[in-house]
């Protein structure tokens, strides 16, 4: 083993730095350096460490003294309003829900850094739902059909191509600004539901983008946005990938990978800590992401994910659901082998973390052996 | 010790559950005419034992002795687990109506992850392997199935599982036990221990929630079996047979969605077999992760700055209460005499004694002469709690580590719990009439242990963020500024009283002494250290904060050097001087300052927030400008010449203007009354850190500002207006929660009542806030609970899996860190 691999990166990275400063090089340098080796022994995890209950108690602790208000209007800018903070935010983190106020942060590439050029990358982007493109709309009774008025008449060849494509079972006409589809079963619950299927169909833009605001940052000109869609805005000229971020784990475990999915929720977690002014130690917020994800796939913390899929029967039913547990291990005839913490303690036994993970044993045999040779 | 290596969970059989059974149950009465126990009844004397005097008939044994026996009771018809119903129903739907045999081909069967779920997906019309045609199955919630039209009696459910081959089963990984297993035919009978009786005053039997269930099951049992004895009509039968299956049913479980809970004669459900392993209350989480302890305290708890932060007063009495187990050898006979002829009533005295053979004796005043005298080695004597004993302390909620830590016992007078003022931090504790647990280890593993891992000095560091937690606050950072600052002298007298009470008897003699000079007395010789102190940072002073050589030549201390979060004074000794220095440190300094302060008093005022005159008529420009401001902004709103941009309508962008420039008034004034305000008690305080900030003077002599609800400027109440008083669509400052006047001057009805609503909404808050961040809590130990660090460093769970391959990406705990980073330039200097 080299020395530099001796040392995490970090604490190298900044030996390196010392050494600069003060000019240390050579044999002094070495010297320094096992110095510092010996000293950041004193500094590491010791085995056996319970330093899963540790980072849990660390994150949750401060978290009782988070603000509930899950909504606040930033009001330093122009900011979209609505972002989700604080406890709020931190529960949907570790619940990885798929369902809940998503939003973009979409930062541009030089060439596109200016004003005009933002809001024109902006109305790009936004998604365009039918009801944007139409003046009027409503039902006909007599004739059974839904009457639509477009804000242009230009609109008229490709919405006609679109409905045709998306709704089934209509016959689609097109006259001047005005667009008539007639369902082929007539009843006015399906035209009702026809109408609102028609009004949602997307037409132009980034789908699942909903709101686009464009509003300064420093020196950058970024696109604020409500809806999410990683896939497509990254593939968007102007967009610089590198910044460009979004709050929907899914899409950048998605899009990205699981290592991006890990990095996300770290740094989702801990923007969310700093912002209410709580220190938090990033080793704790890690561990949390990676047992999120160390499978490779990303499990929320709950009765679903890590604790639900958890080896052991006992831990499970002791968390929550318990009579599901019991009544699938006795079906299927599982085994508990007692290896966690919980399983222990519950019956009885000492856990294996800390002191209790030693295992010592004395070989009597070997001992009266080794008094004679003594002896 | 034997230990538990696995656990097997599975389901009985018929044959196993007679095979461990006593007796058989015959009779739905319980007691005859003389209160005495029907042999066969479901109080039958051979299940166990729960009254004194009695003996068990299986086992001979008494109460305690005898563990109870199980009984079992044979259905005359059988009847489906209630809990397995779906699981029967999924087992119903993949084997074939004739021949019991999977619905799919045998190699497709093995190729199969969950036969069980996956199976009928892919089924064939007709069984592959007879030929005969397959019906819908339908599955009625809970025990109940249906072929097409017809209803599957639970007789047949169970002939068609019986038929399944053991190979099918295997190949289904139905391994808990056999399919038909989970029709039952027999039904085991628990012990009466486990549900014994209790004896009321009146002398009247009060039976216990399963007995009375049990007795429904064996009484409908009976009635079956003697209607079907005198051949009933069929439908008689089915009705007394569905009857069985709902009692059998609720036995298992009262809470199944579909079935209305059996109820007590009261109207309460009763509390059948699942409902006491399930909830926060039941078996698992009641009884096993969490249980009652002896060896335990609890009181109120009050201050005591002058013992250690390492100790805790306990009261007298608990002291005589609570006992530790000493054994006798001939080194220790001649103390433990001493205490035993004490008895249990002198303070270091004994309870009990335990004698070789192991029995137990009470020690009394007329015993404790006797006793002493018989006392030998191989005794075992229970002594009082005494000074110095470990003990553990506790305050609930427990939410981190430190919530629970270990302390010297200091027996002392008084009914009150005594801590020392720097603990109270991390056990979040006041004095308000907060209550704390005290428990006392009785092993000596547990003894040593607590001490070594668990002692307060131990936690002065949090895991959390790696700087010190159990440090000054309020009073202490008073204190220590006023001990500290440029002005502050002391005579020789002073001084020297100061100074005796810490415990410093050896220092230069001076007729006068700076306060400095008195705090540096109490650092570690070669201590140097840099930093920015709170006052500093503030501009309420023109010093760093410098420390050379273990003397304080330059600033003042305050909560930056020892508050919690920060506290760089106390972080620099414990990092270089170790824990037990820190401790000393803490314990004389806060005690030291505390004297400091009450020596020199210290009190605040109303007249600490008055400003003057000119200051006064800023902060009114200040509102009028923001008047003036919101009401041209209003006007410009109604009038239409407000542009909404894209995702904000008109009305969220005039309101977030006037909440951004609220605040800019609001930090306008409190510029100007920071600059006024002289260095008095209040202002001292907030620049010191140690209680309350310049936001809270500002809203004292200034005025509060804007009142939010929801993040947003007040708009509820009435139609379109927060109250009658107003015109509707009102959008001024006054109507929607402008509060204009400080505290101090008091504030008008609207003002007040703005100022209410936005209380009332915090409140709320606190009371919602604590549920989900207590349930958050929960979820995320449970998760994470199993991981722990190896001896190779890496991070693993319960099943071997690696998390981390190095704990925390470099190994280095934030517990023992500077914040979270290895400080090079403070290790090689």
């Amino acid at each position: 083993m080299t020395e530099t691999t001796m040392l995490p990166k970090n604490i190298m990275k900044d030996f390196e730095e010392y050494c600069k400063k003060h000019g240390i090089t050579g044999k002094q340098r070495e010297e320094k350096l096992s110095a510092l080796m010996k000293a950041v022994e004193k500094y590491k995890y010791e085995p056996g460490e319970a330093i899963g209950v540790i980072a849990a108690q660390s994150i949750s602790e401060p978290a009782t003294q988070m603000t509930m208000r899950s909504y606040t209007m930033a009001s330093q800018s122009d900011r979209l309003s609505k972002v989700t903070h604080g406890l709020p935010r931190l529960i949907e983190i570790f619940d990885a829900r798929k369902t809940f106020e998503k939003n973009m942060t979409i930062y541009l590439t030089k060439d596109y850094n200016s004003k005009e050029k933002a809001k024109e990358l902006a109305s790009s982007i936004k998604s365009l739902k039918m009801s944007d493109i139409i003046v009027y709309d409503s039902i006909d009774l007599v004739n059974m059909q839904i009457e639509l008025e477009l804000e242009k008449e230009s609109y008229k060849d490709d919405v006609k191509e679109l409905l045709e494509k998306h709704i089934k079972d209509c016959d689609t006409t097109a006259r001047g600004k005005n667009i008539y589809v007639k369902p082929k079963r007539e009843n006015v619950r399906n035209l009702r539901k026809i109408k609102n299927k028609i009004l949602k169909l997307h037409t132009a833009g980034v789908k699942g983008i909903d709101n686009v605001v464009v509003i300064k940052e420093d020196d950058d000109w970024i696109i604020q946005t409500t809806g999410t869609n990683l896939k497509k805005v990254l593939r968007m000229e102007g967009v610089d990938i590198g910044r460009t971020k979004t709050n929907d784990i899914y899409q950048v475990y998605d899009v990205l990978g699981v290592e991006a999915a890990r990095n996300m929720i770290l740094q989702e977690a801990k923007d969310t800590l700093d912002e209410q002014g709580l220190d938090v130690d990033i080793r704790h917020l890690m561990l949390l992401s990676d047992m999120m994800t160390f499978d490779g796939t990303i499990k929320d913390i709950g009765r679903y994910g890590v604790s639900g899929k958890k080896a052991s029967v006992l831990a499970r039913a002791n968390f929550e659901e318990t009579k599901k547990h019991i009544v699938n291990a006795s079906f299927y005839g599982e085994k508990d082998k007692l290896e966690g913490i919980i399983e222990n303690i519950l019956v009885g036994q000492i856990a294996p973390v800390g002191t209790g993970m030693v295992q010592l044993a004395v070989d009597m045999e070997k001992m009266k052996k080794m008094r004679k040779i003594k002896e | 010790m034997t230990e538990i290596k696995s656990l097997e969970f599975g389901f009985m059989s018929p044959k196993l559950i007679k095979e461990m059974s006593a007796i058989k149950i015959e009779h739905a009465e319980l007691y005859d005419p003389d209160g005495y126990p029907i042999d066969g009844g479901l109080t039958d004397l051979h299940l166990g034992v729960v009254d004194p005097g009695l003996r068990c008939r299986t086992c001979g044994g008494t109460i305690g002795q005898c563990l109870g026996h199980f009984g079992y009771l044979e259905l005359i018809k059988p009847v489906v687990h209630p809990l397995y119903g779906k699981k029967i129903y999924m087992m119903l739907k993949t084997i074939c109506r004739k021949c019991s045999r999977p619905l799919v081909d045998d190699e497709v069967l093995k190729e199969m992850k969950n036969p069980l779920n996956d199976v009928y997906k892919k089924k064939k019309a007709t069984c592959p392997h007879c030929g005969e045609k397959q019906k819908e199955i339908e599955f009625q919630k809970p025990t109940s199935y249906r072929e097409g039209k017809v209803e599957l009696t639970s007789e047949e459910v169970r002939q068609r599982l019986e038929k399944m081959t053991d190979e099918d089963v295997k190949a289904m990984k139905i391994s808990g036990g056999r399919p038909e297993w989970f029709v039952l035919t027999i039904l085991p009978i628990p012990p009466v221990t486990v549900r014994p009786s209790i004896t009321l005053e009146t002398g009247e039997r009060s039976e216990d929630d399963l007995t009375h269930k049990l007795v429904d099951v064996v009484r409908i049992n009976e009635r079956l079996r003697k209607n079907l004895e005198i051949g009933a009509p069929d439908f008689i039968i089915a009705d007394i047979w569905e009857l069985l299956q709902y009692h059998i049913s609720t036995l298992m479980s009262n809470e199944i969605s579909t079935l209305p809970p059996a109820r007590h004669r009261s109207g309460r459900a009763l509390k059948t077999l699942m409902q006491r392993l399930s909830k926060k209350e039941g078996r698992f989480r009641g009884n096993l992760s969490g249980k009652r302890v002896n060896f335990s305290a609890r009181t109120v708890i009050s201050p005591d700055p002058r013992i250690s932060i390492n100790e805790v007063g306990v009261p007298m009495d608990i002291a005589k209460e609570l006992t530790l187990q000493i054994k006798v050898t001939k080194n220790n006979i001649a103390e433990l005499k001493k205490l035993i002829l004490n008895g249990p009533k002198v303070h270091p005295g004994a309870n009990y004694i335990l004698r070789s053979d192991g029995i137990r004796k009470k020690i009394t005043e007329d015993n404790k002469k006797d006793i002493s005298e018989e006392l030998d080695a191989g005794y075992v004597v229970e002594r009082h709690m005494m000074d110095n004993d470990i003990t553990l302390m506790n305050r609930q909620p427990s939410l981190h580590r430190m919530s629970m830590m270990a302390h010297r016992a200091r027996i002392m007078p008084y009914q009150t719990l005594r801590i020392n003022l720097a603990v109270t931090i991390p056990y979040n504790a006041d004095f308000d009439g907060d209550e704390m647990n005290l428990h006392v280890p009785q092993t000596e593993e547990a003894q040593t242990e607590a001490e070594m891992l668990m002692l307060v000095e131990k936690h002065i560091r949090s895991p959390r963020y790696g700087s010190p937690i159990i440090t000054g606050k309020h009073d202490h950072v008073t204190g220590a500024y006023m001990l500290t600052k440029k002005d502050a002298k002391f005579s020789r007298k002073e001084a020297a009283e100061l100074l005796f009470a810490i415990g410093i008897e050896d220092f230069e003699m001076k007729d006068e002494y700076t306060g400095k000079e008195i705090f540096s007395m109490l650092l570690p010789k070669d201590l140097n250290l840099e930093f920015k102190s709170s006052v500093y940072s503030s501009g309420f002073d023109d010093e760093m904060v410098v420390i050379k050589n273990g003397q304080l030549k330059k600033g003042v201390i305050d909560d930056d050097a020892l508050g919690e979060g920060n506290g760089k004074l106390i972080d620099a000794i414990e990092r270089k001087y170790g824990s037990e220095v820190t401790r000393e440190f803490i314990d004389k300094m806060t005690r030291l300052v505390l004297d400091v302060v009450t020596k020199k008093g210290f009190s605040i005022s109303v007249a600490d927030t008055n400003i003057t005159e000119k200051a006064k008529k800023k902060i009114e420009k200040t509102v009028e400008e923001f008047e003036q401001n919101s009401d041209k902004l209003i006007k410009d709103f109604n009038a239409g010449r407000i542009e909404g941009t894209a995702g904000m309508t008109k009305n969220m962008i005039l309101e977030n203007k006037i909440l951004q420039m609220g605040g800019m008034a609001s930090n306008q004034a409190g510029e100007i009354v920071k600059a006024d305000l002289p260095l008095n008690s209040s202002v001292m305080m907030a620049v010191t850190g140690a209680r309350g900030s310049f936001v809270n003077l500002t809203q004292m002599c200034a005025f509060v500002g804007q009142e939010a609800l929801e993040g947003e400027r007040i708009h509820r109440g009435f139609l379109n207006r927060t109250t009658s008083h107003f015109k509707q669509d009102d959008l001024g400052l006054k109507a929607c929660g402008f509060v204009s006047h400080g505290y101090k001057k008091g504030l008008d009805p609207f003002e007040f009542f703005f100022d209410a609503m936005n209380s009332r909404e915090n409140l709320m808050d606190k009371s919602l806030h604590t549920r989900h961040s207590g349930y958050m809590e929960r979820r995320l130990v449970n998760a994470l609970q199993d991981l722990r660090v190896e001896y190779d460093g890496t991070v693993r769970d319960s099943k071997n899996h690696i998390i981390q391959f190095i704990a925390g990406e470099d190994g280095i705990d934030p517990a023992k860190s500077d914040a979270g980073k290895v400080n090079v330039e403070k290790i090689l200097g």
